[in-house]
């Protein structure tokens, strides 16, 4: 479904921007500890209807409590989770609308995969044929029809998620959490997976809440994602705002590959900033962030894809700088090349190179003296 | 495969020899038609058949599989509570002492566990007899019950339980329907080590017992010294092949339950 609708239909649905929505999970003030460790540090956050919402974080960020408070597997010692309005903060786990899909799965060893499927309904005291009903429709939705005798350790490692996945919607939960959901999946298994799971979540319309260290799996599911870093959110927003405009070095290092320039702010016209670093010389940025200062130290970020390549000076009013490549990784789609600007002391930075074309010989060689140039709109301006 | 040399097959034969010629003697002469236990006299199931008719001591067997039966199911009970506590409730106040204490019987001295048990006993002023006896093997069955559970849980995947949690189930529920299925296989053979350990226990039972409740090793061990007759013979080879039974079963299902596991 979402794969044939363009992106502007996609960007339509924003209930975060829109100030009557309604959120259905509220975190207000939520923290954890674990003895002296603070998982998770006043974190507020309010997720909406329908939305497919990622939390992304090396490991040890904290997201994984912070899911499994929801969960209620854990819980808060300070604030508040809040469902539909309703305080569930003190709610135990079999009795929240919510439902959860572990990374290991977690598929009962004993029971076969219909059993499975049926353990939550089960627990509901729904009548046998309503049960079975439901047992086949999940079944059919995850294209696994005809194994629901199987136990589980006869599937390959593609139908346990699957199977896993079916349990966790059978109940339809409100919200559905995904623990790593494609950790243990092979890449190709993982990228087919990824846009399945984006078409059954939009079909159900079920909120989805997907907890991964994989920016990759975040960036393409997610209507919205949160940065962790140490228990605390660093910065929330869609995919996008995320990539192009981090919050803060950090944000911007974890999403990504970035150049990271140090830098002072030189001067301010209207919405062009010049900052001086010493290596590159004045690098100029449109910047709409009011809130700098001149003489203020700054960071520059720059993506490495942002940047041109060239042997010849580029004419025109780009930012540009001379340097003498160290280093080409070769990747397939793109090259990485290591460009050291500044002289033999000064700063390595990266630029992809999308190899369009079929060519053995590549135009750019180790030890080449070559100009980097960008646009002013290409670089950000991160606080220090 | 690694082969061995003279040396230690000899000493593999003697040592085997040392232990299992006495019983297989024993078996063979229960089916010595001969009244004197030390000369054959040809093979015969007479002494079976007289058995059956040995009131006494087919009363003492009851008894035994009775009491073994009772303490067993109790042993198995507890000893998997004690587990679960012990792997589930992480370092709850006064762990070690909970674990030393359930796992204390099983190094005592039994002497000192019969003898403890029989002051606690006259002490409380009950009165001596088939619950004594079974409280005393269900005492240190436990402890044996417990280690083998444990060992199981420590393998358990805790996920699942919480999957359970998740999918709607209580606490409670949760055991019934997830935990107790995937422990069973050592819940079974910690039931199966209880019974055989209170079947052949001798000493606790004589401290534990009172007046009308005669264990079977009680019952054979105050005929042999009368003088052993091919009797004892045939009732002590029944013994040994019930109790080689449970602890086979025992073994095979602690094996099925490492399939399981894996």
């Amino acid at each position: 479904m979402r794969k044939a609708s363009p992106g502007s239909l996609r960007r339509a649905f924003q209930p975060w921007d829109d100030t009557n929505a309604k959120p259905i999970i509220e975190f207000r003030g939520v923290t954890k500890r674990f003895g002296a460790v603070t998982a998770v540090c006043d974190v507020s956050l309010s997720l909406y209807p329908r939305e497919f919402f990622a939390l992304l974080g090396p490991s040890g960020c904290g997201k994984t409590t912070l899911m499994r408070m929801l969960a209620g597997f854990e819980t808060p010692d300070e604030g508040q989770i809040l469902l539909d309005g309703v305080d569930i903060t003190a709610v135990p786990p079999h009795l929240r609308p919510v439902n959860m899909m572990f990374q290991s799965y977690a598929l009962f060893p004993h029971l076969s995969v219909a059993d499975n499927i049926a353990y939550g309904l089960k627990r509901e005291g729904l009548p046998r044929a309503e049960i079975a009903r439901r047992v086949e429709e999940m079944l059919a939705l995850v294209k696994l029809d005809g194994l629901g005798r199987r136990k589980p350790d006869q599937l390959s490692g593609g139908q346990r998620q699957r199977v896993a996945l079916a349990r966790a919607l059978a109940k339809r939960p409100k919200l559905l959490l995904l623990d790593e959901p494609m950790a243990a999946l092979d890449r190709k298994l993982r990228e087919a997976t990824q846009f399945e799971l984006m078409d059954l979540q939009s079909k159900l319309g079920t909120t989805f809440m997907v907890v991964t260290h994989d920016q990759d799996e975040a960036m393409t599911m997610s209507d919205r994602m949160a940065v962790m870093d140490q228990g605390r959110l660093v910065q929330i927003g869609p995919p996008d705002v995320i990539y192009e405009a981090p919050a803060n070095r950090y944000v911007a290092e974890f999403v990504g590959d970035i150049n990271i320039l140090e830098g002072r702010v030189a001067s301010i016209e209207g919405d062009l900033v010049k900052v001086e670093t010493g290596i590159t010389g004045t690098v100029e940025l449109d910047e709409e962030r009011p809130t700098l200062a001149i003489g203020a130290p700054v960071l520059i970020g720059l993506r490495p894809e942002k940047i041109e390549l060239s042997h010849d000076e580029p004419a025109g009013d780009l930012n540009k700088v001379a340097g003498e490549i160290w280093d080409i990784g070769y990747l397939g789609d793109v090259t990485m090349v290591q460009v050291m600007v500044g002289g033999d002391q000064g700063q390595l930075l990266k630029v992809a190179l999308t190899n369009r074309t079929r060519r053995a010989a590549r135009p750019f060689a180790w030890e080449d003296q070559v100009w980097l140039s960008w646009d002013v709109e290409a670089g950000l301006v991160l606080p220090p | 495969m690694k082969r061995l040399g003279p040396g230690l097959i000899l000493a593999l034969v003697v040592g085997f020899a040392f232990l299992y010629l006495p019983i297989l003697a024993l078996v063979a002469y229960s089916f010595n038609a001969s009244r004197l236990v030390t000369v054959w006299g040809g093979f015969s199931t007479h002494w079976y058949g007289s058995l059956l008719s040995n009131q006494p001591l087919l009363d003492a067997a009851w008894l035994s599989v009775r009491l073994a039966f009772v303490s067993a199911t109790l042993a198995a009970g507890l000893g998997t509570l004690a587990a679960l506590a012990l792997v589930r409730h992480g370092r709850f106040q006064g762990r070690l002492l909970f674990s030393g204490m359930v796992l204390a019987p099983l190094v005592m001295p039994e002497v000192i566990t019969g003898l403890s048990l029989l002051l606690l006993f006259v002490a409380a002023d009950v009165e001596r007899g088939f619950w004594t006896v079974t409280i005393a093997h269900a005492t240190f069955g436990l402890g044996f019950a417990c280690i083998v559970v444990q060992a199981r849980l420590a393998g358990f995947d805790r996920s699942l339980e919480e999957a359970a949690r998740d999918l709607g189930a209580t606490p409670l529920v949760t055991f019934w329907t997830v935990t107790l299925p995937l422990i069973w296989p050592a819940v079974a053979a910690a039931w199966m080590l209880a019974f055989t350990l209170s079947l052949d226990d001798l000493v606790i039972a004589s401290f534990t017992t009172g007046p009308g409740a005669t264990t079977l090793p009680m019952r054979l061990y105050s005929a042999i010294r009368l003088g052993v007759s091919p009797e004892i013979n045939a009732a002590c080879t029944l013994m040994i092949g019930a109790v080689a039974l449970a602890v086979i079963s025992a073994s095979l299902l602690l094996k099925r339950r490492q399939v399981a596991g894996s």
